[in-house]
C-alpha cells in the first residue's frame, strides 16, 4: 500500500487534487481512497489531504498513517507545519518552494537528516505562469508523476485532460503546461 | 423517463454521498423534500442538479427546516410517490418527530442519513449518536461501511421498504466524512440493471387515488393504538425475511453479497469485536495483522441491519467466541452503549455465555486507528486466557487524560 498525505491550505486545491490523483491511478486498476481533514474550514486555513493506494480493496478507514510521500504545497507550511509528523525511514517529501533544496533544507531542522529524500518544485510560480492563477495542486501531481515513477508522463496527462473535461479548453491547457513543466522541473 | 442520459463508466471513484444521490437517481425518486445539512448536503445537492439538468424527471421540493422536509416526504409517500431525502445529526434530530408519523403511516420513505456527532459541543464530524436516535422510530435500519455499501444498499432499501408485505421506511447509514467525503473505487450498475433492479413502485392506499379515499394518521387511542404499534413492530420483525431475499437478488445482478449480520475471520475465532459502520473495515485489518504476526484468532461481526435487529444472527455468529468487544460510537448518557447491551442480550441466551465488554470510541469524529482496534483484541485475548473479564466492563478507546470505566464482572475471578 502507498500511502501520501497532502499539505495545503485550503482553496489551494489538495482535496481536489487528492482526488484527480484517486481517479487517475484507478483507471490503472488499483483500488484507490482520497480524504481529507476539513470540516468548518476557512479560505486559508491549514488543511491536509490523504491518498491510499493498493493492488486489493482499501478498507483501513483510519485518519492515522505514515505516509510514503507528503507533498506540501503551500510554501509557508514547510516551515509552520509538522510535515515530518509519523514518517518512515523511507519516506519523500515533494515541496512547494521558491528557494533551492539546500537553502530551504538548512531552514528546516526536521528535513536535515532526510535530504536526500526532500525534492522541490515551484508548484506556485508553475500555476502563476501558466494557469494564470496560483493553483499548485496540478503542477505537484506532475513532480509527484516525476518522483514517484508511478506512471508515464503521457499516460497520466491524458487521464488529467479526462477528469478536467468540464473546464473550457484553455484552463485545461494550461494544467497541461503546468503538470510537465512541474514534472520537469522538480529536483 | 428522464430527458438526458448521464454517462457512467464501470468503474467511478466517488465519495459515498455522490454514490448514495447515483443510487437516488437510478432509481428515479419521484420526490426529494430536503433541507441540506453538513455532512450530507451533497446528496441533495446533486439530486437537485440532476432533476435541473434533466438527469432525472422528479421534483425537488425547498422547504424551511428537516420537520418540513420529513412532513413534505410523507406527504408525497402517502400520495404515491417514490420519495427520498438526506439529513444528518441535528437535521435529524429535527424530523424525529415526523420519522415516528412516517413508519406508523407504514409509509416507503428513503432517507440517507450521514452520521454525525449531536450537539452540544457542536461537532459536524462522524459519529453514530443520530442513528441511535432513530433506533426506537420503526423504521428499517441498514449500514454501510463503505461509499460502495452506501450506493448497493441505496438501491435494497427501495426494494425492501416498498415490498407490500413490509411497507416501512428505510433509513440507509453511512459514516460522516469518513465514508460520506472519502472518494474510493465504485462499481455502479447501469441505469437499466440499476432500475430493473429496484422496479416500479407500487403504491399502497394512494391518496391520489380519488375512487377510493383513505385517512393516514387517524386519532386511535387505547382502543386501537397498541394493535397498531404491535402490528407495524410484527412488521418490522417479518422484514428480515424480505431483506434476506432483496440481498439475494442484489447479488445476482451485482456480484456483491450482504447479510444482515456479517462476520469477517469468524469460522474460528476465540475474539472478536463487533461495530457499525467504517469501524468494521478497520477492525478487519487489526484482525488480519493478529492473525499473521502473533497468532491472536481475531474475527469482526458486524450488524448490516441495524434494526429489525438480527438478535437470531447476532446469536449464531458469536455463541463459540470465548470473549468479545462490543464497540458504540456514540455517548451512552449514563447507561452500557445500545449495541453492547443488545448484542448481550442475544448471548445471554446461549448455552456458552461468552464474555462480552463495551467500549466507547470515536465519539465527534475522534479517529479511531488499526492500533486501536489492536489493542482491544488484546484485551479480550487476555480475557480469554484468564476466562473472565480482567478489565472494567464499560471501556473508553482513544480518550484522552485518565482512564475511564465502569463496572466490575461478578463472574469467575
Amino acid at each position: 500500500m502507498i500511502e501520501i498525505r497532502w499539505h495545503s491550505r485550503a482553496g489551494q486545491g489538495a482535496v481536489t487534487g487528492a482526488k484527480s490523483l484517486g481517479d487517475i491511478v484507478a483507471t490503472t486498476g488499483k483500488e484507490v481512497q482520497a480524504f481529507a481533514l476539513y470540516g468548518s474550514a476557512k479560505r486559508g486555513a491549514a488543511l491536509r489531504a490523504y491518498n491510499r493506494i493498493d493492488d486489493k480493496p482499501i478498507i483501513n478507514h483510519a485518519k492515522f498513517m505514515r505516509p510514503d510521500y507528503v507533498l506540501v504545497i503551500d510554501p509557508a507550511l514547510a516551515y509552520t507545519d509538522d510535515i515530518t509528523m509519523n514518517d518512515k525511514e523511507t519516506t519523500k517529501y515533494i515541496i512547494t518552494t521558491h528557494l533551492d533544496k539546500e537553502q530551504l533544507v538548512s531552514e528546516i531542522p526536521s528535513l536535515q537528516d532526510k535530504k536526500d529524500r526532500v525534492y522541490v518544485v515551484d508548484c506556485v510560480q508553475i500555476s502563476l505562469d501558466e494557469i494564470g492563477r496560483s493553483i499548485p495542486n496540478a503542477p505537484m501531481l506532475g513532480a509527484f508523476v516525476k518522483v514517484s515513477g508511478m506512471f508515464e508522463l503521457d499516460y497520466f496527462l491524458e487521464n488529467m485532460k479526462r477528469v478536467l473535461k468540464k473546464f473550457p479548453q484553455k484552463i485545461i491547457d494550461g494544467n497541461m503546461r503546468a503538470i510537465t513543466r512541474a514534472y520537469n522541473e522538480v529536483k | 423517463m428522464p430527458k438526458e442520459i448521464f454517462e457512467l463508466n464501470e468503474r467511478e471513484v466517488w465519495d459515498g454521498n455522490y454514490a448514495a444521490s447515483q443510487a437516488m437517481r437510478q432509481a428515479r425518486v419521484d420526490v426529494m423534500a430536503a433541507y441540506p445539512i453538513t455532512p450530507s448536503t451533497p446528496i441533495v445537492e446533486n439530486y437537485g442538479a440532476y432533476v435541473a439538468n434533466g438527469y432525472i424527471d422528479g421534483e425537488f421540493v425547498m422547504v424551511e427546516s428537516e420537520h418540513a422536509a420529513m412532513s413534505a416526504c410523507v406527504g408525497a409517500s402517502a400520495a404515491g410517490g417514490r420519495v427520498a431525502t438526506a439529513t444528518s445529526s441535528q437535521g435529524f434530530a429535527l424530523m424525529v418527530e415526523v420519522l415516528y408519523q412516517a413508519s406508523g403511516m407504514r409509509l416507503p420513505i428513503v432517507l440517507n442519513v450521514v452520521n454525525r456527532a449531536l450537539a452540544s459541543p457542536l461537532n459536524v464530524r462522524g459519529d453514530h449518536s443520530d442513528m441511535y436516535l432513530g433506533r426506537d422510530s420503526g423504521w428499517i435500519q441498514l449500514d454501510a461501511f463503505n461509499a460502495q455499501e452506501a450506493y448497493d444498499l441505496a438501491l435494497c432499501a427501495f426494494k425492501i421498504g416498498e415490498n407490500h408485505s413490509v411497507r416501512l421506511p428505510v433509513m440507509v447509514h453511512q459514516d460522516g466524512f469518513v465514508t460520506s467525503h472519502t472518494a474510493q473505487n465504485v462499481y455502479p450498475l447501469s441505469d437499466e440493471e440499476a432500475y430493473n433492479f429496484v422496479g416500479d413502485i407500487q403504491p399502497v392506499d394512494d391518496m391520489l387515488d380519488f375512487s377510493r379515499p383513505v385517512t393516514y394518521g387517524a386519532q386511535t387511542e387505547e382502543d386501537w393504538h397498541f394493535e397498531h404499534k404491535a402490528k407495524q413492530h410484527k412488521a418490522l420483525m417479518d422484514s428480515r425475511s424480505v431483506i434476506d431475499e432483496v440481498f439475494a437478488e442484489f447479488k445476482k445482478v451485482s456480484g456483491r453479497e450482504y447479510k444482515r449480520v456479517e462476520s469477517y475471520m469468524m469460522e474460528d475465532a476465540e475474539v472478536a469485536i463487533v461495530a457499525l459502520g467504517t469501524t468494521v473495515e478497520t477492525a478487519r485489518v487489526a484482525a488480519m495483522e493478529l492473525r499473521e504476526k502473533e497468532g491472536i484468532k481475531a474475527g469482526v461481526v458486524a450488524p448490516r441491519v441495524f434494526r429489525p435487529f438480527p438478535f437470531d444472527m447476532i446469536r449464531d455468529a458469536l455463541e463459540n467466541v470465548k470473549s468479545i468487544a462490543v464497540l458504540d460510537r456514540s455517548s451512552p448518557g449514563g447507561a452500557m452503549g445500545a449495541l453492547f447491551n443488545e448484542v448481550s442480550a442475544a448471548l445471554y441466551t446461549t448455552p456458552k455465555r461468552p464474555l462480552v465488554t463495551n467500549y466507547i470510541y470515536g465519539l465527534g469524529g475522534r479517529d479511531f486507528a488499526v492500533e486501536d482496534a489492536i489493542e482491544i483484541f488484546k484485551e479480550q485475548k487476555a480475557n480469554a486466557d484468564a476466562g473472565h473479564i480482567t478489565t472494567p466492563i464499560q471501556q473508553f478507546s482513544g480518550l484522552r487524560g485518565p482512564k475511564l470505566g465502569f463496572f466490575q464482572t461478578k463472574r469467575g475471578s
